[in-house]
């Protein structure tokens, strides 16, 4: 089963054997374990969920204890599934543990996690909208989105115009980053570049899926 | 295993350098690598910063090279490429960030010499 749940430490940099420096992001992935594994026959669909993190189990509602309890598993912070295509399930069982040594140095992976929250964020910083001129008979326009329609016809704006709003706190996956470093002992892996999500956030690590598709291609 | 001590963990190991301070005369031996030629090349000059830690701890060193052209290379403490570290000279400095010495040149650019015993480590 490759895929596992993790928590973002921070990132530092780290030296290859050329001497290279590697930025890389620190996660601490897992200990998972499977919580529930969703079959065609009963749910419709093919998923392992996981559940990574430890918790008080006073913070959990009692049906949720009781989803951990079937398979004699402590109480976990988060839930995650993984989906598989139909009738390709990994050879997993319920409540088996995964640990951060089903991913190799070398390989690549898609990391899933939550932006940061920018909260009301105008155009220039939510859309990179250019800055208007400072000078120039101008006042109080420099950050302002300009037009954002034409004349009478069509009388409106577009539906789709690209405003100031909400940004950052959404679900983002950063693709194709490679693993630097997987040390299953302390539960530590590292990959190559950054990751979203402030430290201190929860991230799902999955295999590359743009990288599969190139092999299979081959 | 908390989270400085996930960071700490890869912390590339302490090489035996001595310890580099602002002020320092020194030598860097680098490694170079060429197509698939390696060889070392010296960089003498002065210390006129040491800051990071960790990994990323670096120390940047200014030398005269010619026609009076001022030339600062920055080098990561511990990278594999550099080979050695050598002192020569210990300088009285009273700031952290020589900067000021890229104002100055020829006599001007002298610093008075330390006459305590240098720190080994």
């Amino acid at each position: 089963m490759k895929g596992i749940i993790g928590k973002k430490i921070g990132m530092t940099q780290v030296f290859d054997e050329q001497g290279n420096v590697i930025p890389v992001t620190v996660i601490e992935a897992g200990p998972c374990y499977v919580t529930q594994i969703r079959t065609v026959e009963r749910d419709g669909y093919s998923a392992v969920q996981l559940g990574f993190g430890e918790i008080k189990p006073t913070r959990l509602t009692k049906p949720q204890l009781g989803h951990l309890q079937k398979n004699n598993l402590s109480a976990l912070r988060v839930l995650r599934e993984f989906r598989f295509k139909n009738g390709s399930l990994p050879d997993v069982v319920e409540g088996a543990e995964i640990k951060c040594d089903v991913f190799q140095k070398g390989d690549y992976v898609d990391v899933i996690g939550t932006s940061k929250g920018r909260g009301f964020a105008g155009t220039i910083k939510r859309h990179h909208f250019n800055r208007q001129p400072k000078t120039h008979g101008q006042s109080d326009r420099e950050r302002a989105p300009g037009s954002v329609g034409m004349r009478e016809f069509p009388g409106r704006t577009l539906k789709g115009q690209r405003m100031a709003g909400r940004m950052g706190n959404e679900r983002v996956t950063i693709q194709n980053l490679e693993v630097v470093i997987v040390d299953a002992e302390k539960n530590l892996l590292a990959v190559k570049g950054s990751v979203p999500g402030a430290k201190g956030g929860i991230v799902v690590v999955k295999p590359a899926v743009r990288k599969q598709k190139q092999q299979q291609k081959k | 295993m908390n989270e400085f001590e996930m960071l700490k963990a890869l912390e590339a190991p302490s090489r035996e350098h001595p310890q580099v301070e602002a002020g320092d005369t020194v030598k860097v031996h680098v490694r170079i690598v060429e197509g698939d030629r390696e060889r070392v090349q010296i960089f003498q000059g002065l210390v006129i910063r040491v800051r990071g830690g960790g990994n990323n701890a670096n120390f940047t060193v200014r030398r005269i090279a010619s026609h009076s052209v001022g030339v600062e290379r920055t080098f990561l403490m511990k990278s594999p490429r550099i080979e050695k570290i050598e002192i020569l000279r210990r300088a009285k400095v009273r700031r952290a960030q020589l900067y000021y010495m890229r104002d100055l040149r020829g006599k001007a650019a002298r610093l008075k010499e330390r006459r305590d015993t240098p720190k080994q480590s």
